[in-house]
């Protein structure tokens, strides 16, 4: 068996990285200003929530679920399979005017109520897929905390709101022959 | 204030309160320093993180909402533990870090308790805290906790002899045992006939700190001699069960230790309270000694910290054959030499 390399001048040249960046950290400023000491600027930290974050999610990221109002027939698909039982529907039906002139006068279903609890949500996304009409999409939005719990439920309101920040869907690699959908706007 | 520290006046009783709470101000104070200045702003600059901003300027305060937070903590016993035991050994850790800064020697009438045999103390008492973490990781009835405890045993038995064999080179130079003494001998001292600025022992007996620093490192169970607490294998070893209050016990032991040895490492081999050209007896240096011994201290606690936060953990068997096969061997040398010089010189 090789005998080991003389393990010394590893353990100086870790201490030396350790100790180097320290003092990048600690002392980041150049000039006549180099021994005032200065953390903040030198660590890689950004301290985000008083400073904007460093770097936005990508647009595929799971950041809030937003809802199209006007797509929902309130089929409950989305409440019924969701794991944790954090969406809220109620709805009632009623009459729409015909398609065509002279047709027959329509029954649709509309929304009284669509609300998520993100305090319960575990952002699985079975929703979004479950959902038949594109009424309901993820936005990379994530900036929405609040100090208080009960404020984490988002109304239809609300949920419609994110809506405009629902990014495009991308485009499939070439020659693919699938449609690439499109977000309602 | 020189007859205030030096302890002459007062009975048995009085003295014993005086001493308690002098340990106690330095072991708090010595623990929040380590911990706020090296734990959590240290390591934080060394990763190129800022480590704890939020409470008071910097982070300054976190300490106090750690501790208030450890205080409101449920304070478990484990059902099948020895209850009796579990709850009595933190306590007989935290004692061992008592009585060390007892021992320890702030100016030349600023002392708490000044023995001829110091240092003997001192390394004595060090020992007693593994009576603790074996305690600790008995009664706990949990596996990881007495895989933990038997590792700190072993640990600190071997690394506890070539920290005493390092201190011997120091004893042998400086002729005494007192720590007061050894002070004294290295302000005085000289190198080969050169008495510029005395003779601070980390200058003539190198190996022996670099020796003494190692044994301290595995003795306070730091980072890459921390088998007995490895998080990754064996949860947090003997402190696997604790919580709340003296879970905080333990961990204000570990870092008061880590600073009561700094003091004692600068005692030995920086040249303790005394600054060069000043002379010992000069009534000033009861003021300005502690300061000086605090800045050795946290010299000190730099390079161990240093090495914490640098390196990986070693194995069980390679972590006992360096102390066994590599340190007691070159501190068998140094004293050797130690001797022959003394002679010679």
């Amino acid at each position: 068996m090789p005998r080991p390399a003389l393990k010394i001048p590893g353990l100086f040249k870790g201490l030396k990285i350790t100790m180097g960046i320290f003092l990048q950290t600690m002392f980041p400023k150049r000039g006549i200003r180099t021994l005032m000491p200065a953390p903040t600027l030198g660590a890689v930290t950004v301290q985000y929530p008083y400073k904007s974050a460093p770097e936005v999610p990508a647009a595929r990221a799971r950041g809030v679920i937003a809802l199209k109002e006007e797509n929902c027939t309130v089929c409950m698909l989305c409440s019924r399979s969701c794991p944790d039982w954090c969406i809220y529907i109620e709805g009632h039906k009623t009459k729409a005017p015909p398609r065509r002139p002279g047709g027959k006068e329509r029954t649709v279903s509309a929304l009284d109520r669509f609300d998520i609890d993100y305090a319960l949500c575990m952002y699985c996304g079975i929703c979004v897929e479950v959902c038949p009409f594109d009424a309901l999409f993820w936005s990379p939005e994530f900036e929405y905390s609040e100090p208080k719990l009960a404020d984490l439920l988002h109304d239809m309101d609300r949920l419609g709101e994110w809506m405009e920040t629902v990014p495009d869907f991308e485009t499939y690699e070439a020659g693919s022959d699938a449609k690439v959908r499109k977000v309602p706007r | 204030m020189a007859s205030v520290l030096a302890l002459d006046w007062g009975n048995y009783w009085q003295q014993s309160i005086f001493r308690v709470l002098g340990s106690a101000v330095f072991i708090i104070l010595g623990a929040g320093t380590f911990v706020i200045a090296f734990l959590f702003k240290m390591m934080s600059y060394m990763q190129s993180r800022l480590g704890p901003m939020e409470a008071g300027p910097h982070g300054t305060l976190q300490l106090v909402a750690e501790v208030g937070k450890f205080l409101q903590k449920e304070d478990l016993v484990p059902e099948r533990a020895d209850a009796r035991l579990f709850k009595l050994a933190p306590y007989v850790v935290l004692a061992s870090t008592f009585l060390l800064a007892v021992v320890m020697p702030f100016g030349p009438d600023a002392y708490f308790v000044n023995l001829d045999t110091g240092v003997f103390l001192a390394l004595g008492l060090s020992s007693i805290s593994v009576i603790g973490i074996l305690v600790a990781g008995w009664a706990s009835a949990n596996k990881y906790s007495l895989i933990g405890g038997l590792r700190a045993a072993g640990q600190l038995i071997a690394y506890e002899l070539p920290m005493v064999l390092a201190v011997v080179g120091v004893v042998i130079q400086a002729g005494t045992l007192n720590l007061q003494g050894i002070v004294a001998a290295q302000h005085s001292g000289q190198i080969f006939g050169w008495d510029g600025i005395g003779n601070p022992f980390v200058l003539t007996q190198l190996v022996g700190f670099v020796v003494f620093l190692i044994a301290t490192q595995a003795e306070l169970a730091q980072t890459p001699f921390d088998m007995p607490i490895a998080e990754s294998e064996i949860v947090t070893g003997y402190m696997t069960e604790y919580s709340g209050m003296r879970f905080l016990l333990f961990f204000i032991a570990e870092f008061a230790t880590a600073a009561v040895f700094s003091a004692l490492a600068a005692t030995l081999f920086l040249g303790g309270w005394a600054i060069p050209f000043v002379d010992l007896d000069d009534n000033v240096m009861n003021v300005v000694g502690p300061l000086v011994l605090v800045t050795k201290m946290m010299i000190v606690g730099t390079l161990i910290f240093w090495a914490r936060f640098t390196f990986p953990r070693f194995r069980e068997d390679q972590l006992q054959s360096f102390a066994w096969k590599f340190l007691i061997p070159i501190s068998l040398v140094n004293i050797l030499a130690t001797m022959v010089l003394k002679v010679a010189f």
